[in-house]
């Protein structure tokens, strides 16, 4: 149907691109990950695996990992929590409102993220907003300290971030249940509440799914936040990583990392999908 | 409540069947758009009752008031002593088989039809033989396991009456459920529909555009026409009675005669005949097949005309004469090969049904 020339200028630049900047780069990232770090600090290129040996056995690896996909977690609970009622509420209730209100969601997106954390860090620090009001109104005596650089802030400022990316993939699957399923479940004696759990619920567990993982996925490698708003106590993996690869001059246990994350992210990349589509009917 | 029995074969009387559902000046509009005006009728119990009318005359937005999806602007809706206008779906004893099925795309055919007693939660033991009852009656016994995607259209259909009927409502709604049927299957559905309200006794209120369906289904036919009614009738009153000259065009063929009358003589162009109507202006129906080849009849209305143009149809053919002061004729007779030239035609001015005049006609 088109010609092997038009073929080839369509399909050439992004295979270079991809190749260029996702694929050699990983395959680096790999190599490096073999590698190791001489007291003299250079690379030393003999493959060996050290870096993994010291992965599993380093403490601090470990925990930083389940602090990173516990706050990781929480983030993905509470953006459901958040997000989900939004949703419903948008695609069945909002009537002639729906698009403003659509609108409202998505424009903190057109905020940057960076801006977005700052102001939680104004908000939430120990002369910020919310710490003076509690004192203006004797409702503390002094600042509270769990408020910023904690893992709350972190959880808070994520949940923030992620919830329009869980909104979006829920509210689509609403959009697509077709109403009439809805008029028959009504039409056949189910309560609003039995027709919610019965037909509504288990048809919109595809966006559910791709909300939840958007939100986990994307916290669990969030280094921003925790930099900005966690301290000592929220600091989470990418962090780790961060100065693996900057002060701490070791770029080998940084790539170790890295690949051990990027294995999670796709392997829960991979359930995600696949009990998208078990839950997907059409 | 005492139910009386029926005695089988009961003389044939005069008596109404009682009254099931009452439709009270229901009239409805969205924003300024009226879409009913006035609607009243009733719906007899285990009747046949088709809502016939074109698109946009309202007839599927009189089935989502009574099924509860939409509330009349005014009106009431009656069914014995209960008030159902302002009841929500779930609380009325009204089951509808939507025109897409709207069959549950996560459940299996056996849970759809379950669906129902389900959330009435009944004893499992009672919804599952009455799960079975039900498909047993549709031939869907085979399919249970199946998810809605995985069966044809026809059978989408029957698990559609399944899951309604498994209900035992007192009524039936039916929103165009054979439009998405290709017409061999559509003839064979509609048999069948038929024959499974005869078997279940209820009260079937039927929506189509089609007037052939319409005809063939129905124990009774209300027109619709924009949003009033135009006529209720049975299918051979509507079509030998016409009350209004939309009915009459639109439930077959007809020729509209517009005639004067004066001391009990029609005029029509150069014909006239005599008949019990007011002076006046007078629009007539005259089915095609009721005039014939001239002869046969003695007190009969005869015209000569030339054939303009003849489509044949199988075992009749439709011609349309031409008289010579212009009036037009459209005639069913039996197909024969040698119609031509100029030709002699009859009828019987009894045939010639007065019919009030329809906005636009």
């Amino acid at each position: 149907m088109f010609s092997r020339a038009y073929k080839t200028v369509v399909t050439v630049p992004p295979l270079v691109w991809v190749s260029l900047f996702l694929l050699v780069p990983y395959l680096l990232m790999f190599a490096y990950s073999f590698w190791s770090v001489s007291p003299a600090q250079t690379i030393v290129h003999t493959w060996n695996l050290e870096n993994y040996r010291q992965l599993l056995r380093v403490d601090v690896y470990w925990q930083t990992l389940l602090r990173s996909m516990w706050i990781a977690a929480r983030v993905m609970l509470f953006s459901l929590l958040l997000g989900y009622p939004l949703a419903y509420f948008l695609s069945f209730h909002a009537g002639a409102r729906k698009d403003l209100f659509y609108q409202l969601v998505i424009i903190p997106l057109w905020v940057s993220y960076l801006v977005r954390a700052y102001a939680w860090k104004t908000i939430l620090g120990s002369e910020g907003v919310l710490n003076t009001l509690l004192q203006y109104g004797h409702l503390t005596q002094h600042p509270l300290d769990f408020l910023l650089y904690s893992p709350f802030a972190v959880v808070l400022t994520l949940t923030h971030i992620y919830t329009p990316f869980t909104f979006l993939p829920i509210y689509a699957s609403l959009e697509h249940i077709p109403r009439n399923l809805v008029e028959a479940s009504d039409d056949l004696g189910a309560s609003p509440a039995q027709t919610f759990w019965r037909v509504i619920f288990p048809l919109s567990i595809p966006g559910v799914l791709a909300g939840a993982t958007f939100a986990f996925v994307l916290s669990l490698g969030d280094f921003l936040a925790p930099l900005l708003l966690g301290g000592p106590s929220g600091i989470m993996i990418s962090n780790i990583v961060v100065s693996l690869f900057g002060a701490a001059y070791n770029w080998p246990l940084g790539a170790a990392i890295s690949l051990g994350m990027l294995v999670l992210v796709i392997s829960l990349l991979f359930v995600s999908e696949r009990l998208e589509k078990k839950w997907s009917f059409s | 409540m005492l139910v009386k029995p029926q005695p089988v074969d009961s003389p044939v009387t005069t008596a109404e069947p009682p009254t099931l559902l009452e439709i009270r000046n229901i009239a409805k509009s969205f924003g300024k758009s009226i879409v009913l005006r006035d609607i009243s009728m009733k719906v007899a119990e285990g009747e046949f009752l088709t809502i016939l009318g074109e698109s946009g005359s309202g007839k599927t937005t009189l089935l989502r008031i009574i099924a509860g999806f939409e509330n009349a602007t005014s009106g009431e809706l009656w069914m014995g002593e209960k008030r159902l206008d302002g009841l929500p779906p779930y609380k009325r004893r009204v089951n509808t088989v939507f025109q897409h099925y709207a069959l549950f795309p996560h459940l299996t055919v056996e849970q759809n039809v379950g669906y129902g007693l389900r959330v009435e939660k009944h004893s499992d033991a009672e919804i599952a033989s009455r799960v079975e009852q039900a498909l047993v009656r549709v031939k869907m016994t085979v399919h249970r396991k199946a998810k809605p995607s995985k069966i044809s259209g026809g059978q989408q259909q029957r698990v559609a009456l399944a899951r309604a009927l498994v209900k035992r409502p007192q009524l039936l709604l039916l929103d165009e459920p054979l439009s998405a049927l290709d017409a061999n299957l559509r003839r064979q559905m509609q048999v069948e529909l038929k024959s499974l309200q005869r078997e279940v006794g209820i009260a079937f209120v039927f929506v189509t555009h089609d007037q052939e369906e319409a005809m063939v289904m129905s124990d009774r036919i209300a027109l619709l026409r924009v949003g009033e009614l135009e006529q209720v009738a049975t299918p051979r009153e509507i079509y030998s009675r016409p009350a209004t000259a939309y009915t009459a065009q639109f439930i077959g063929h007809t020729n509209l005669l517009r005639a004067q009358v004066q001391s009990g003589v029609v005029r029509c162009g150069s014909l006239s005949w005599k008949a019990h109507l007011p002076d006046g202006l007078a629009l007539l129906s005259l089915r095609p097949e009721n005039i014939r080849a001239a002869g046969s009849l003695p007190s009969s209305v005869r015209f000569r005309g030339q054939l303009r143009h003849r489509a044949f149809q199988g075992a009749t053919e439709l011609l349309r004469v031409e008289c010579s002061d212009g009036l037009l004729f459209t005639v069913r007779t039996a197909a024969r090969a040698d119609w031509s030239g100029e030709l002699e035609f009859e009828f019987d001015p009894a045939d010639a049904v007065p019919v009030r005049v329809s906005e636009g006609i």
